[in-house]
């Protein structure tokens, strides 16, 4: 779709099918025919109403997977108006995960929240590794209301290392609660100077974990994470991005460590 | 190769650019400043040399023919967009060395981080620059130590206009036609250039992290009020925010807009859910000075800011970007000490 002769005239794409995950995040399968990697973003548009950078949640033959967040105009406005429509779309953008990177050895994803959405595609390609015993991922939601993408949790929960956590909840809740920095220093690693993650979140969360997995013996280098900022364009143009020398939407959103940690903001 | 002329003389080759041309120049604009019987000078198409003022610096840049404040993307019509009808007649626009080194800037970001900007390709393939000379600087320019003051090669023509003669260096096979076609005297002619600024600055090699926590940026948090100012007279700022509207008369007619936007006013880092970045002016100013005096060196080879001193010109708080320059210079040498 990038051959398109304007690169900022987004095209239709149809709304295939809506996962409603909560009153606040749905997963919209959008018609799209292209290459494109889990941690990539998409602009969608809604004329009147501006334009979001929403990250790639699913990939298919004929389709991508876009969670949204119910939080500004934009996205506000997809919510109300999206039965049996379609929404402008413009990008793949931004780098996105090698997925490949991650498949062999041990491998950790801590990701929080909506920072489920760009590592899903990397995680089900753990889940289905010829090692998934070697694969330890920590989810974390506000509260069990919160949860995101439930059957993929179950699936993943089955194949390999699943700690599934929650900030908070009612009594009565069974399952994990904490946050998830709270499971890094007990990961069952075998050898965590060798070990590569992903981190993925609101950026707190990201800078603890990022310093629990140091702590825990984890190499600079090992280490991914994935960068937020406001984007206008997507296309390096429109500056809203820039930290220091790199522009997210370019070089980013997602970084080595060693990069991003000089980063600075 | 150049040439040397009456004023009345240049005017006719003036006239004879404008029957391809429109030419872009500094205009003083009487009483039109921001205050009471003030003028301002900036840009706008002119006819002949009188309409040019050439012993000012403009107080706003060349940049708008290039970046327009507002600039329509494109239409939406229900579902279907419609790219905008774009000016781009052929044109010349007059600026100093210190502007047309700006032009580098601008063509990094729009023409080689990665992706053409459609829109200004479009403009600039249809802008050649002629150059005014400069005789001696202005109010707080330092393009001396900027490195700015002698102008790099990409203009067709030079003017350096003293008493009833103007002086031209003419580098373009149709200009100096146009100057032959009016018998016109030829002469070794350098374009003039500023020697000498009262204003200077030092600019460290490299500019360490640790830069982020000094106290030399806590003073704007209470000084700088975030007007903008700055962003909009820099020749190299390039930031916009993309906005649509649509028409109040029918609801389902609209538009996309770029409008230039401002790293020093709020807002300009707010993502969906209320997350913001660099909260106090302080941190907004080091952003900026970081990224005219590293950050894009670091990426493109060359320093954005050109020394010009419009932001020092404009600032309703006497903020003077040069003296921040030496004062991160001060604070990276005591680090190293």
């Amino acid at each position: 779709m990038m051959s398109q002769e304007n690169i900022y005239v987004p095209f239709k794409s149809e709304i295939l099918d809506v996962i409603k995950h909560t009153a606040k995040e749905y997963t919209f399968r959008m018609k799209f025919e292209g290459e494109c990697r889990p941690g990539q973003f998409f602009e969608v548009s809604v004329p009147k109403f501006g334009e979001a950078p929403i990250s790639i949640s699913g990939i298919g033959d004929d389709f991508v997977d876009l969670t949204i967040r119910r939080v500004g105009t934009v996205t506000n406005e997809v919510f109300e108006h999206y039965k049996g429509q379609y929404l402008l779309m413009r990008g793949p953008y931004g780098n996105g995960f090698d997925t490949g990177l991650f498949t062999d050895g041990e491998t950790v994803v801590v990701a929080g929240g909506t920072g489920v959405s760009p590592v899903r595609g990397v995680i089900s390609a753990l889940a289905d590794s010829d090692t998934p015993e070697d694969k330890h991922v920590i989810v974390g939601f506000k509260s069990p209301d919160d949860m995101l993408f439930r059957a993929d949790l179950k699936d993943w929960d089955a194949k390999l290392d699943l700690i599934l956590t929650v900030d908070g909840a009612p009594e009565g809740y069974s399952g994990k609660v904490g946050l998830v920095t709270k499971y890094i220093p007990d990961l069952p690693l075998k050898d965590a100077g060798s070990a590569k993650a992903v981190v993925v979140g609101p950026p707190p969360m990201m800078r603890f974990s990022v310093k629990g997995l140091l702590e825990k013996g984890f190499k600079e280098e090992n280490i991914w994470v994935s960068q937020e900022r406001r984007m206008c364009c997507g296309l390096g143009k429109c500056g809203h991005c820039r930290i220091g020398d790199k522009y997210v939407c370019l070089d980013g959103p997602v970084f080595n460590y060693s990069v991003s940690k000089d980063m600075l903001d | 190769m150049g040439y040397v002329v009456s004023k009345e003389a240049f005017d006719q080759v003036l006239q004879k650019l404008g029957e391809k041309y429109r030419l872009y120049a500094p205009v003083r604009k009487v009483g039109e400043g921001r205050f009471t019987d003030t003028d301002v000078v900036r840009y706008d198409f002119v006819n002949r040399l009188e309409d040019m003022e050439l012993d000012a610096k403009s107080d706003y840049a060349f940049k708008e023919i290039l970046t327009p404040l507002s600039q329509t993307l494109f239409f939406f019509t229900e579902g279907e967009t419609k790219e905008a009808d774009m000016d781009i007649s052929d044109a010349i626009v007059f600026l100093r060395a210190c502007d047309l080194h700006a032009v580098k800037s601008l063509d990094d970001i729009y023409l080689r981080n990665r992706f053409e900007d459609p829109f200004y390709k479009k403009i600039r393939e249809h802008i050649k620059f002629a150059l005014i000379g400069c005789a001696s600087s202005f109010e707080n320019c330092f393009c001396v130590d900027m490195g700015t003051n002698v102008a790099p090669d990409d203009y067709i023509f030079s003017i350096d206009a003293a008493g009833d003669q103007v002086k031209s260096a003419v580098c373009s096979d149709e200009v100096a036609e146009i100057f032959e076609s009016i018998s016109a005297k030829k002469e070794d002619v350098t374009p003039a250039h500023v020697t000498e600024n009262p204003v200077h600055v030092e600019i460290p090699d490299q500019i360490p992290n640790s830069i982020f926590k000094s106290d030399i940026w806590d003073e704007y948090s209470s000084r700088c009020i975030g007007c903008g100012r700055c962003n909009i007279v820099c020749p190299t700022c390039t930031c916009f925010t993309m906005q649509d509207t649509f028409y109040s008369e029918n609801g389902k007619v609209g538009e996309r807009r770029r409008v230039a936007a401002s790293c020093m006013i709020n807002g300009y880092t707010n993502v969906a859910g209320g997350g913001q970045y660099r909260k106090s002016q302080g941190e907004r100013m080091r952003f900026k000075v970081l990224h005219k005096i590293s950050d894009h060196k670091k990426r493109f080879g060359h320093n954005m800011c050109v020394g010009c001193g419009r932001c020092d010109d404009v600032c309703p708080e006497y903020i003077k970007f040069s003296n921040i320059i030496n004062k991160v210079d001060n604070a990276v040498e005591e680090e190293g000490r």
